[in-house]
């Protein structure tokens, strides 16, 4: 039951980050970043203790809720890209490169890490995922998904090797600092004057 | 009463107070009172010794624990506290004169503690955590006023936070590499792990791109205070990953790769410092160029090369501050600093444009000035093994001669009949005069410093010796 839940969790990373990349509403950015974090704990929860993976599920959460409270404020932009769409076929194209590539290596990180392949190649697919949103991207909304994204993906694979709680709370920091500075990016304009 | 406590957590909690605080001088003050204080502290004040002061006795003690891990600053690391927190002494006292941010100078000890606890923290390969987040605390103070922030924050966002996930990693190889000495197979992506974790997290090429696009969008005053602390501290954490590893400091291919990734830095960064026409632009080339230049002197290995990697700390800091101060007050008469829009600004800020002409030329190594002395020193140690290495690095300090030169005609261009005349503020001036006197002063008499950098060593047990 469990080697099930683990696919679950590893195809929902992949349907979310690659959905993540071709969708260009904030709403569905946001709300697909917050079930990418549930695919994340459950994949963490394998190496580390339960209350470590919650707290990265947690915080993750806070990060989504952060930039859409940050996103409701500022005035609404059209997010369409202009060379749509070649923009998607190109995109879908990359992921599935990644998704070859990631496999691969995940082939080899498991055996290397000591961890299953699904939380391995779950790992790597984000890392490479956030990778991609961060070479395709120059919105700082949609830059700052692509390192939450690449962030989730080197907590998983860092769970395995590393279970400090001093570790996991930097971690939970690093991503909510994230967060607020891509909150600060998008609501500054202007915001204190000298 | 702890060091830990006093260096990291005290100026952290008065950061937080300090942001509550509307008066920009009472913040200026608190803050600069608070760190010479500390640096103070951090010269005399004994670290795990009993102190006796009348009928009390008190010890400051070396660590803290916090969730499983030691924060540790002992008296080795004293004479480091000393410099950054006399260093963020002059950073935070300049503020009052130049129209910077209320949020700098708080944000800025936050930074600076951040530092401190990330060259104190043990294992010391979590300092890469600590690092992105004093990264993740600069982005507001890199925020224009009125202007939305620009790329050069967020590409120094993004290459920041991809420097962590290799270090971390390769932190996790080492202690299998320290723990199993035969495990030769995980040496060889250890090494490339830190290679680019440190290519990140010092911007050597070609992930260099984010200083001179802040250096151009951002405040130049906050672009100098985060162009002097990060490669500065990343430095001496890229220090102590050689000091604790001896297959890496002794790894043969080591100063090959110094050397070139140094000659890279310095070469490109001259370069294209001689063809820049943005005045922020061109602090950023001498400051990657900079960074080369420490990173060549680790190539000459033994207590020499330290001597003058550490020598060159105090004239980087004189130059960055000179510069980024008169780069503020110039930006007050143009907001573009382009050289087509600062011609003849001689005449009505000659104190700000002498201040940018000299920073120019000493961080370019030119005799009389603070660089002098330790670029010299490095010269002659490259000479006596490899002249080629000397000089492409005279090629590349000859870049930013260039530049220094072009920026002073500009400077100096004017229409005939134009009046001379002083809008610096009067502080202004005494404050420029002062950097201009430590500059040539250093330059003349290097060794009025050396007290400062003489026990530096010391906090590397193997690189100090």
């Amino acid at each position: 039951m469990e080697s099930i839940l683990n696919w679950i969790a590893l195809v929902i990373a992949l349907v979310t980050s690659i959905t993540l990349l071709l969708h260009r509403d904030w709403r569905w950015g946001l709300g697909l970043l917050a079930i990418q974090y549930l695919a994340v704990f459950w994949l963490v929860q394998i190496t580390l203790p339960v209350s470590m993976s919650t707290a990265k599920l947690v915080s993750g959460w806070m990060a989504c809720v952060v930039l859409g409270i940050a996103h409701l404020t500022t005035i609404p932009k059209s997010d369409n890209i202009d060379s749509w769409p070649q923009g998607r076929i190109f995109r879908i194209f990359t992921a599935g490169i990644i998704m070859a590539a990631t496999f691969a290596l995940a082939l080899r990180a498991s055996t290397w890490l000591g961890i299953i392949l699904p939380a391995a190649w779950g790992g790597l697919l984000l890392v490479g995922m956030g990778l991609l949103n961060l070479g395709i991207n120059s919105q700082h909304f949609r830059v700052i998904l692509g390192l939450l994204t690449l962030l989730a993906g080197f907590e998983i694979l860092y769970a395995a090797v590393e279970s400090s709680t001093l570790v996991a709370a930097l971690l939970s920091a690093v991503t909510l600092g994230l967060a607020l500075a891509g909150a600060y990016f998008m609501v500054s304009p202007g915001e204190e004057k000298q | 009463m702890s060091a830990p406590v006093l260096w990291i957590f005290l100026p952290i909690f008065l950061a937080g107070i300090l942001l509550l605080v509307r008066n920009q001088k009472v913040i200026a003050l608190i803050a600069s009172l608070l760190t010479f204080i500390l640096t103070l502290a951090g010269w005399f004040l004994p670290i795990d010794t009993a102190i006796k002061i009348g009928a009390l006795d008190f010890k400051v003690a070396s660590s803290v624990d916090i969730l499983g891990r030691h924060l540790i600053l002992n008296s080795s690391s004293s004479s480091l506290l000393t410099l950054l927190f006399g260093s963020a002494t002059i950073w935070f006292a300049i503020t009052p004169l130049l129209k910077t941010p209320r949020r700098v100078v708080p944000l800025g000890l936050v930074i600076i503690a951040l530092m401190v606890a990330a060259l104190a923290v043990e294992p010391f390969l979590y300092a890469a955590l600590l690092i992105e987040m004093s990264v993740l605390i600069s982005i507001p103070m890199l925020e224009v006023p009125s202007q939305k922030p620009a790329k050069g924050a967020l590409r120094f966002l993004i290459f920041q936070t991809l420097a962590l996930p290799f270090i971390l990693f390769s932190g996790w190889l080492l202690v299998g590499i320290e723990a199993n000495p035969g495990g030769i197979g995980l040496v060889q992506p250890a090494a490339i792990l830190i290679g680019f974790g440190f290519a990140f997290l010092l911007a050597i090429f070609p992930f260099h791109s984010w200083i001179p696009l802040m250096a151009e969008e951002s405040s130049p005053y906050t672009v100098g205070y985060i162009l002097w602390i990060f490669p500065t501290v990343t430095l001496f954490f890229g220090l102590g990953f050689l000091d604790h590893y001896t297959w890496l400091r002794e790894a043969p291919a080591l100063g090959t790769i110094l050397k070139t990734v140094g000659l890279i830095m310095i070469v490109s960064g001259g370069f294209l410092a001689a063809f820049q026409n943005q005045l922020g632009r061109i602090m950023g080339y001498a400051v990657i160029m900079e960074t080369g230049v420490s990173i060549l002197t680790l190539t000459l290995g033994g207590i020499a090369g330290m001597n003058i990697f550490l020598m060159l700390f105090i004239p980087r800091l004189l130059c960055l501050v000179l510069w980024a101060m008169s780069l503020t007050i110039l930006k007050g008469h143009s907001s573009t600093l382009l050289l087509r829009d600062v011609r003849s600004t001689g005449r009505f800020y000659p104190y700000a444009t002498t201040g940018i002409t000299l920073a120019t030329l000493a961080l370019a190594g030119m005799p009389l000035l603070a660089g002098f002395p330790p670029h010299f020193a490095l010269w002659e140690g490259l000479a006596s093994t490899s002249l080629t290495v000397v000089f492409w690095v005279l090629l590349g300090n000859l870049g930013l001669i260039i530049c220094g030169l072009r920026v002073l005609i500009t400077f100096a261009t004017a229409p005939k009949g134009t009046r001379w005349e002083s809008r610096e503020s009067p502080v202004q001036r005494i404050v420029l005069v002062v950097g201009f006197l430590a500059l040539f002063s250093l330059g003349l008499f290097p060794h009025w410093a050396q007290s400062l950098w003489t026990r530096l060593p010391g906090i590397f047990a193997h690189l100090g010796n």
